[in-house]
C-alpha cells in the first residue's frame, strides 16, 4: 500500500472500506486506459524519434535555426586541390611538401581506383563546409565523393571512397568551399551579377522583411488593443455582477422598455440618416460647414444642459417633462450633426494634408480615416443613444402611470403589454434568423415567433405578477457574460478567416480579429476587476444622491484605473504574441513571412523572424511591467 | 420629524436583520443607536436612505414617504441625508477635494459632473467644508495618504457638502482611537447644534452616548429593546441591551 493510502487510513481509519479500495483500483485502471488511448490517438512513435534520418534532419534544421541570416555575405567558390594517382604509378609517388597554409593531405598518397582514402584539410575557415570532388586529368566531369564540416580551427578529417576511374595521368582531389567575402568589421564592396556595387556583408533580405513585418505586427497589436479596450471598458460594466445586481425593474416597466428599445433603434437610425443628408448639404459649402461646426455643438450643449437639469427640490410637472424630452431629442440631433460635420471636416482636411505633407502624408490619411470611422459609427451610436433615451422615457412613463392608476388596473394593463413586448422581440429574432437562413416565409419567421413570444411574455408576466421587481440587471449580466464567453472561446486565428473574407488578406483583417477577441477577453478581465473593488465608496457616493452614471464615474472609475491600465498593457503583450502567428491565416504581420519561410524550408530566414518575435515580446513584457509599476 | 414604523428587513438568505422597529426622531435631535455587532444598527441606518431596501414597514420624513419614493424622488431624499461610515468609504485614489465634491453630486448638472466639471461656488463650498474640519491644506492630496482620523474628517466634510437636514453616522468612530473619536464626535455635535441637523449615530461606547446623544434607542437581534434618554441606561438596562455576560468598558 502506498504512503498516500496509509495517510488516508490514518486520518479516516473507519471509512477506508473495501468499496473505496475497489473504486481507487478502478480509477487507476481507468487512468491507465485513458493514457493508453491518448498514446494511440496522438500516434506516439518512438521509432521515429530514434530514426537516424530523422535525427539528421532535425540536426540540420536546428543548425540552420541557430544561425539566423541577419547579414548576407557574398560568397566566392574557392578550390583547394591535391594531386592523386589512381592507380599508383609504377615508379611510385611521393606527395610534395605543402607550400600554402591551406592544404590537403591524403593518406595514402596513391592507391587503386575505388580505394578508401583519408583526407585531412588544414587551414580552412572555421566551421566552414564544402564538397569533396574527384576531378579527372582533363578536368571534365568532376564527381562528388564526399563532403566535410570543418571544426572551429578550420581543420577536418574525412574518409572518402574514390570512384572506379583509373587513369595513368594524375587526377585531383578538389575541395570546394563557398567562402564569405568580408566581415562585419571590414565590409568589402562586391560587384553583383547585375553589375551593381554592393557591400558584403549587408543587411539580409530576411532581416529587411522581418523589420517591415515586425513593425506591422506591433502596430497591428496596438490598434487591436486600443479598439478592444475602447469597446471593452463600457461593456465590462454590463458584465460586472456587483454593478448589475441592484438594477431592478418591474414587469410593466420592462415590457414598455422592451417595446421602446426597437423603436428607439429605428428612430436613431432614421435620425442619423436625416442628419447625414443635412451634413452633406452643409459640407458642400465651406461657409455653411464652418457655421454648422460652430452652431451644432453649441446647440447640443445648451440643449443638453436644459434637457438634463440638476434635480430640483420639487418634481417637474408633466409639461416640463415634455419640454425636457423634446429638447433632449433636439440635443441628440444637434450632437449627431456636430459629429458628422467634424468627421466631414476631418475627411476634407485629411485628403488635403495627404497631398500637402509629402512623406508625412500618412497623417492626413489617418485624419481622413478617423473622419470616415466617425461617420460610420455615428449610425450605431445614435441608434444606441436614442434607444437608451426611449427606454428611459418608457421607464418614466411607467412610473408616472403607476403613480396615477390603481394597482389592479396596472396589473390588467401589464398582461397585454408583456405579450406585445414578447411578440415584438420574438419577431425581431425570427426576422434575423430568417435573414441568416434565407427563409422568405412571413408566417414562419414573423407570425409564429411572434405568437410564441406573446405566449412567453404573457406567461412571464403572470408568473412574476406577485413580485415587485424583476432583476433585469442580472439578466443583462448573464446574457453579456454568455456572449463574451462564446466570443472568447473562438481563437483569433479562426476569427481572422472571417475577416480575411470581409476585408481581404492583410494586417487589417488581423487587427479586426484580434480586436474582437480582445473585447471579449478584456471585458472578462475588466469586469472581474470591477467585481473586486471596494463596495464602501460606491455606497458612499450613492448615498449622496448621485445617479448611477455619476456613481460609476466617481466611485468605480478611480478604483479600476490601475488594473485597467495593467490589463490593457497585458493584452497588448498578448496581442503582439498572437499577431506573430495570425499571419498564418492571412492576418498580416510577421506570421505571414514566418510561415512562408518555414514552407520554403528557409530555416535561417525563419530564425530571423523568430528572433525578432522574441525580442519584441520580451521588450513588451519588460515595458509593460515597468509601466504597471508606475501606475499602480 | 422622521417616523419609522414597523420597519422589517429580511435578507435574501433569510436573516432577519430588523423586526418591526418603530420610533420617531424630532428635528434637531441627536439620536444614538446602540446594540451589539450584528444587532441591526447598520441595516437600520441604511434602510433610512434606502442603501438597503426595507422588506416591510414605512419611513416618513417630514411628510414624504421614503419607502415609496421612486428613483428620482429617492435621489432628492438622499442628497438631503448625509452619511458617515465606519470605514470612511473615501475613494482612496481620488483627491481629497474630489471626495468632498462628490457630496454635491445630487445637486449639479448630471452631464457636466460626469466630465468632472463643478460650478466654482461648489468648489468654494468644498474648500470651506474642508477648512471646517481643518484639512484645507490637504485638499489636493490623495485621500489614501491621509490618516484614519483625517479620512473620517473628509468623510464628515463630504456629508456636510450635501447641506443635509439629516446625518446618518454608522459607527463613525469605531475604527479610531479614543482621542480621534472625540474629535469626530465633536464635529458631529457641532453640526447638530449649529446647523440644526438631525443626527442618527450608531455607537459602540456607552460613554459616548451619554456625552453626545439627546436620545438613544437600542437594538438587540433586530428588535427595538430600549428607547429613552441616555441617562436611563443604567447597569440593569445595559445588561438587557447587551446580554447578561456583558460588562461595561470605558
Amino acid at each position: 500500500m502506498s504512503d498516500e493510502l496509509k495517510a488516508g487510513d490514518a486520518s479516516t481509519p473507519k471509512h477506508r472500506t473495501r468499496r473505496q479500495s475497489i473504486i481507487l483500483g478502478l480509477g487507476i485502471v481507468a487512468a491507465v486506459v485513458t493514457y493508453a488511448y491518448g498514446f494511440q490517438v496522438t500516434k506516439v512513435d518512438l521509432d521515429e524519434i530514434s530514426s537516424e534520418t530523422r535525427r539528421g534532419q532535425l540536426v540540420r534544421v536546428l543548425r540552420e535555426i541557430a544561425r539566423p541570416e541577419i547579414l548576407t555575405y557574398d560568397r566566392i567558390p574557392t578550390n583547394t586541390e591535391l594531386v592523386i594517382f589512381l592507380p599508383c604509378p609504377a615508379s611510385g609517388y611521393e606527395a610534395s611538401e605543402p607550400t600554402q597554409d591551406r592544404h590537403l593531405i591524403v593518406e595514402p598518397s596513391c592507391g587503386e581506383p575505388g580505394d578508401t582514402f583519408v583526407i585531412m584539410g588544414i587551414g580552412f575557415a572555421g566551421n566552414s563546409r564544402g564538397l569533396i570532388n574527384q576531378v579527372p586529368p582533363d578536368g571534365v566531369l568532376e564527381l562528388k565523393i564526399g563532403e566535410f564540416f570543418a571544426d572551429v580551427d578550420g581543420n577536418f578529417v574525412v574518409e572518402v571512397d574514390t570512384r572506379e576511374r583509373a587513369d595513368e595521368e594524375p587526377q585531383f582531389i578538389r575541395v570546394v568551399t563557398n567562402e564569405r567575402i568580408g566581415s562585419i568589421f571590414t565590409p568589402v564592396q562586391v560587384e553583383s551579377s547585375a553589375g551593381e556595387l554592393r557591400d558584403s556583408p549587408r543587411i539580409s533580405r530576411a532581416s529587411r522583411d522581418t523589420w517591415d513585418k515586425i513593425i506591422e505586427t506591433v502596430f497591428l497589436a496596438l490598434l487591436a488593443t486600443t479598439l478592444g479596450a475602447a469597446l471593452a471598458i463600457p461593456l465590462s460594466f454590463l458584465a460586472a455582477r456587483n454593478l448589475m445586481r441592484d438594477i431592478t425593474t418591474d414587469v410593466t416597466k420592462l415590457a414598455l422598455q422592451l417595446l421602446a428599445i426597437p423603436m428607439g433603434i429605428g428612430v436613431g437610425v432614421g435620425l442619423s440618416r436625416a442628419a447625414r443628408q443635412l451634413a452633406d448639404q452643409l459640407t458642400a459649402n465651406g461657409w455653411l460647414l464652418a457655421l454648422g461646426l460652430v452652431l451644432a455643438p453649441t446647440v447640443a450643449l445648451v440643449a443638453m444642459k436644459f434637457a438634463f437639469p440638476p434635480i430640483d427640490n420639487k418634481p417637474p410637472n408633466p409639461i416640463e417633462r415634455g419640454q425636457h424630452g423634446v429638447v433632449a431629442v433636439v440635443a441628440a440631433i444637434a450632437g449627431i450633426l456636430g459629429i458628422l460635420l467634424v468627421a466631414d471636416l476631418f475627411v476634407l482636411l485629411g485628403s488635403w494634408l495627404d497631398d500637402a505633407l509629402g512623406s508625412f502624408g500618412f497623417l492626413g490619411g489617418f485624419l481622413e480615416n478617423t473622419g470616415e470611422i466617425a461617420t460610420a459609427i455615428t449610425t450605431v451610436l445614435s441608434a444606441l443613444l436614442i434607444a437608451a433615451v426611449f427606454a428611459n422615457l418608457a421607464g418614466r412613463l411607467a412610473s408616472f402611470v403607476k403613480s396615477r392608476v390603481s394597482k389592479g388596473l396596472m396589473q390588467q394593463a401589464t398582461y397585454p403589454l408583456a405579450a406585445l413586448a414578447g411578440a415584438v422581440i420574438a419577431a425581431i429574432i425570427g426576422a434575423g434568423v430568417g435573414w441568416l437562413y434565407r427563409i422568405n416565409d412571413a408566417i414562419a419567421i414573423l407570425w409564429c415567433p411572434a405568437l410564441a413570444g406573446a405566449i412567453i411574455g404573457l406567461y412571464l408576466a403572470i408568473r412574476n405578477r406577485e413580485r415587485s421587481s424583476v432583476q433585469i440587471g442580472l439578466v443583462t449580466y448573464y446574457i453579456s457574460r454568455t456572449i463574451f464567453n462564446t466570443l472568447r472561446s473562438i481563437e483569433p486565428l479562426v476569427m481572422v478567416i472571417v475577416f480575411v473574407v470581409w476585408v481581404g488578406i492583410g494586417p487589417f483583417a488581423g487587427a479586426l480579429a484580434l480586436a474582437v477577441h480582445s473585447v471579449a477577453a478584456l471585458t472578462k478581465l475588466y469586469s472581474e476587476q470591477v467585481e473586486s473593488i471596494a463596495e464602501g465608496p460606491i455606497e458612499a457616493v450613492k448615498a449622496t444622491g448621485a445617479s448611477r452614471l455619476q456613481t460609476v464615474v466617481y466611485a468605480v472609475a478611480p478604483q479600476i484605473v490601475p488594473p485597467y491600465i495593467a490589463f490593457t498593457l497585458y493584452r497588448w503583450d498578448i496581442n503582439v504574441r498572437m499577431s506573430t502567428i495570425i499571419g498564418f491565416a492571412g492576418g498580416g504581420g510577421i506570421g505571414f513571412v514566418l510561415q512562408q519561410n518555414i514552407r520554403l524550408l528557409e530555416y535561417s530566414a525563419a530564425s530571423v523572424n523568430m528572433l525578432a518575435i522574441v525580442i519584441v515580446v520580451a521588450s513588451m513584457d519588460y515595458l509593460s511591467s515597468r509601466i504597471r509599476q508606475r501606475v499602480v | 420629524m422622521l417616523k419609522v414604523e414597523h420597519l422589517t428587513k429580511v435578507y435574501d438568505n433569510g436573516t432577519v436583520a430588523l423586526e418591526d422597529v418603530s420610533f420617531e426622531v424630532p428635528e434637531g435631535q441627536f439620536l444614538a443607536v446602540i446594540g451589539l455587532s450584528g444587532s441591526g444598527k447598520s441595516t437600520l441606518l441604511r434602510c433610512i436612505n434606502r442603501l438597503i431596501e426595507p422588506t416591510d414597514g414605512t419611513i416618513t420624513w417630514n411628510g414624504v414617504s421614503i419607502t415609496d419614493a421612486g428613483p428620482e424622488e429617492m435621489r432628492r431624499v438622499r442628497r438631503n441625508v448625509g452619511m458617515v461610515f465606519q470605514h470612511f468609504n473615501l475613494v482612496g485614489r481620488s483627491k481629497v477635494i474630489t471626495n468632498v465634491l462628490a457630496g454635491s453630486l445630487g445637486y449639479v448638472n448630471p452631464m457636466l459632473s460626469v466630465v468632472n466639471r463643478f460650478p466654482p461656488e461648489h468648489l468654494a463650498r468644498a474648500m470651506a467644508q474642508l477648512a471646517r474640519v481643518g484639512l484645507e491644506e490637504k485638499a489636493y492630496e490623495r485621500a489614501d495618504n491621509l490618516s484614519g482620523g483625517q479620512q473620517q474628517r473628509v468623510g464628515v466634510a463630504r456629508a456636510m457638502m450635501q447641506e443635509p437636514s439629516m446625518l446618518l453616522a454608522d459607527e463613525p468612530v469605531a475604527s479610531l482611537d479614543p482621542v480621534l473619536a472625540h474629535s469626530i464626535m465633536q464635529h458631529l455635535e457641532q453640526i447638530n447644534d449649529q446647523d440644526r441637523v438631525m443626527v442618527l449615530c450608531s455607537l459602540h461606547f456607552v460613554d459616548l452616548v451619554h456625552r453626545y446623544a439627546d436620545q438613544a434607542i437600542a437594538l438587540n437581534d433586530g428588535k427595538l429593546v430600549f428607547e429613552g434618554k441616555p441617562v436611563e441606561i443604567d447597569d440593569a438596562k445595559f445588561k438587557e441591551i447587551y446580554g447578561k455576560e456583558a460588562e461595561r468598558v470605558g
